[in-house]
């Protein structure tokens, strides 16, 4: 009990301290703004980070990484300034939700009354999704995509419709830039094969 | 800890003839005992043949066939597979089964919930109370015939959905605009509930009259609303002066039921529920599940998705050690220091989650096969840079800091939790019962995935107190680190997957009884298919809520402050414990 294993822990406190003040130091004087910008956050989010470790949200977010998921959106191709939806209201992604919160009318031809492959309907309750990404996961189309945008609080019932719920799809290569690529390569292997076998018929 | 000798295959049913009988449905192992040879036949397994840990007890409704069936899986400390016994009872009120209380008293908490989810009674029960549901609940809802107050169907995928889904807000549907039923003529206004005076005449029974001095004991209620309680959990301590008399844990505040939910989803809608259990570490829940389904479905995990398994879950055990630390002193009074600096190494590990898996909390991340995704680009590195160079020296920082500080030691030292024998005696699993000293440890005592080609010990400490609790945390974390270091060395190139993602999955019929060993015991799945889509039974074996099964024990005799402490060093979280 003489009290160094006190100073020994205060020691640690010490430095800690001591290290928020000299990297801050260390920035100023390399000439390199450590707040509200990337570069600082993305150091503040390295293995090597000292110092002031908290990020000030909102002024400052965290980099968010390509993965990450929020609640899903429809994508749809612009094609001579016309909307086309990806969605063929298949079904996967409500059979497949585990809160079941997606519901989807299908459209039905007027004349023969045989299923349309476009939805009519398509309500995401986001008040029940609870961001498990299985929607997009299994998804044959690519039609439905986890989002990136997560301040969607608001002081009523988020019950997100077909019109909330579209977003073209050059939104979704931005936010997704290594995934589009890969699916949309995918999908032109498929129809490049699809077209050969065409020819060969 | 040596690799567990493999003994004879004990013949129960030779050794008990006309009372044990081997279960021969398909896909089902163990042994049928019957309901008046219970007794004898547990208390031969526990003394003859050595099973000293009865792992988990549950109940399953075989309604179709009539019978109600408890399910005992029990386990020994020297490592080895399961013995799973059952009894069989027909399923008419009352369903009577005898306790097992007496010969392990870790059954306790677990034959309430059977008999509050379920309703078996069990006869010679010490305390057979309700204790996930209120008091005036009506009906027993994990009973096949028990339909809850937003009840659609019974099995998910709801019909509703598609191909005419028209959007209904579940609150339209019932009258109460509410997720309650109450039973007919029941006025919550005038509800007096019974439950109080059962609790407190509970407790009441461990007072006794010492001396011709008379003193008062006083009932404390601590919680639900207490900062030191982790969560919503209660405890009713009666004390004397400071000393506690009794106690008894209160809880059920955050239930929600999850072994029903689990029964209405498929086999897949599982894996995102099941991240709900312990927050703090979706990644070994989804890991415990997944090899109980894999384990019924018999099928082989792609190699590279075992090593980002295990790196992940490993992961998931340091973040969970170190925020225990943290929080530790938080009950301690060393407010916030020693949590922000754990904090801090958190929230990088959970960056690496969040970048594989889309999520920093709930993962979501494996799948019945392998795992999701592949790991993104960079992050294998971000997990070296982590494991070589920043935590192992931010372990030793934490160890510094704390490890040595008199006033630390002064307060952890000699403040007894459990000793070895009563830890076994209640079931308790996991950091708790190796503080204790007894190296078991599912990892090396029972390996799944691929444990087994890691060097690594098992850290055990002898005193059982609450520093010794602290400093097995520490030296687990130094252990993981070992593993993770090795495995990311290790790691093949390879697919992540076996098969084809598929979202509904073919699960054979059969019962299975998956476990892993979570940062906070042995979390285990007990999983019953009937080769339909949706599981028959869907059972979760959560460390925190067996472990709180010895709470008085350890609490009885000590001061009222330690109750803080132990309650801490046990590491509960109520997303598991109340399920």
């Amino acid at each position: 009990m003489d009290g160094k294993g006190i100073l020994k822990g205060l020691g640690v406190t010490a430095k800690r301290f001591w290290n928020t003040y000299w990297e801050d130091i260390t920035w100023f004087f390399s000439g390199k703004k450590r707040y509200f910008n990337e570069d600082g956050v993305k150091a503040r989010a390295s293995k090597d980070t000292k110092g002031i470790f908290t990020v000030q949200y909102p002024e400052e977010k965290l980099i968010i990484p390509e993965e990450f998921r929020y609640v899903p959106f429809l994508v749809y191709d612009e094609a001579d300034g016309k909307k086309e939806i990806r969605c063929t209201s298949c079904g996967i992604c409500a059979k497949v939700c585990p809160p079941q919160c997606i519901w989807i009318v299908r459209t039905n031809d007027p004349v023969t009354g045989r299923p349309v492959p476009q939805p009519a309907e398509f309500y995401i309750d986001a008040d029940i999704c609870m961001n498990c990404g299985f929607c997009a996961e299994y998804c044959p189309f690519d039609a439905i995509k986890m989002d990136h945008d997560f301040e969607i609080a608001s002081y009523n019932r988020n019950v997100f419709n077909l019109d909330k719920l579209m977003k073209p799809a050059s939104y979704y290569e931005s936010i997704r830039p290594l995934n589009a690529t890969r699916e949309n390569e995918a999908r032109k292997a498929k129809e490049a094969a699809k077209a050969a076998k065409a020819e060969a018929a | 800890m040596a690799t567990p000798t493999t003994t004879a295959t004990l013949d129960l049913a030779a050794r008990f003839p006309g009372a044990v009988s081997a279960d021969a449905r398909p896909g089902y192992k163990g042994w049928i005992v019957e309901k008046d040879k219970l007794i004898e036949v547990a208390t031969a397994i526990r003394d003859e043949f050595g099973y000293d840990h009865l792992t988990a007890v549950t109940g399953v409704d075989y309604l179709p066939e009539g019978k109600m069936e408890v399910v005992y899986h029990a386990f020994k400390t020297t490592g080895g597979p399961v013995l799973t016994f059952k009894v069989q009872v027909p399923r008419v009120d009352p369903v009577e089964v005898p306790s097992v209380t007496s010969i392990w008293p870790g059954a306790e908490f677990q034959e309430r919930e059977a008999w509050d989810l379920l309703g078996v009674k069990f006869t010679n029960h010490p305390d057979l109370r309700r204790i996930l549901l209120w008091e005036g609940f009506e009906g027993h809802p994990l009973r096949k015939d028990w339909k809850e107050a937003f009840y659609e169907e019974d099995a998910k995928p709801f019909k509703s959905r598609w191909p005419e889904g028209k959007h209904v807000m579940a609150e339209e549907k019932n009258p109460f605009k509410d997720n309650i039923n109450f039973p007919k003529d029941f006025d919550p206004e005038q509800w007096v509930p019974e439950g109080e005076a059962a609790l407190y005449g509970a407790l009441a029974r461990y007072q006794v009259q010492e001396g011709s001095l008379k003193t008062d004991h006083i009932v404390i209620n601590m919680g639900p609303q207490h900062p030191s309680t982790h969560g919503v959990f209660r405890a009713a301590v009666t004390v004397d002066g400071e000393t506690v008399v009794s106690l008894k844990p209160v809880m059920g505040y955050l239930h929600r039921n999850h072994d029903k939910i689990g029964e209405r989803n498929t086999f897949l809608q599982n894996m995102p529920f099941t991240d709900r259990l312990d927050y703090f570490n979706s990644m070994s829940n989804n890991f415990g599940y997944a090899v109980a389904v894999e384990k019924l479905m018999n099928i082989q995990v792609a190699e590279r998705a075992e090593y980002i398994r295990v790196i992940m879950a490993e992961l998931s055990r340091i973040q969970n050690h170190l925020v225990f630390i943290g929080m530790l002193g938080n009950d301690l009074g060393m407010m916030y220091t020693p949590a922000l600096y754990a904090f801090e190494e958190r929230e990088l590990i959970l960056d690496i989650f969040e970048a594989v898996s889309g999520s920093r909390m709930m993962c979501n991340y494996y799948r019945f096969g392998g795992v999701v995704r592949d790991l993104p680009e960079g992050v294998l590195e971000k997990i070296k840079g982590l494991v070589f160079e920043r935590l192992p020296v931010k372990a030793d920082e934490l160890d510094r800091m704390l490890t040595e500080n008199e006033v630390f030691v002064a307060r952890m030292k000699g403040v007894k939790v459990i000793d070895a024998e009563n830890a076994i005696r209640y079931s308790i699993t996991g950091p708790v019962l190796r503080a204790a000293g007894v190296p078991y440890d599912i990892r090396r005592a029972d390996p799944y995935s691929i444990y087994d080609r890691f060097d690594f010990d098992i850290p055990t400490r002898p005193n059982g107190d609450l520093m010794d609790n602290y400093l097995l945390r520490l030296d687990e974390i130094r252990q993981s680190l070992r593993i993770l270091q090795q495995a990311v060395k290790q790691i093949p190139e390879g697919p992540v997957m076996t098969g084809k993602p598929q979202y509904q999955v073919r699960v054979p019929a059969g019962e299975s009884y998956g476990r892993v060993e979570s940062p906070k015991g042995e979390l285990a799945f007990y999983v019953v298919s009937n080769g339909k889509p949706n599981p028959f039974r869907y059972h979760v074996r959560p460390p925190s809520f067996v472990n709180i099964t010895a709470l008085e024990k350890m609490c009885v005799g000590t001061k009222i402050a330690d109750f803080i402490a132990i309650l801490g060093v046990i590491d509960i979280v109520l997303g598991e414990l109340d399920r």
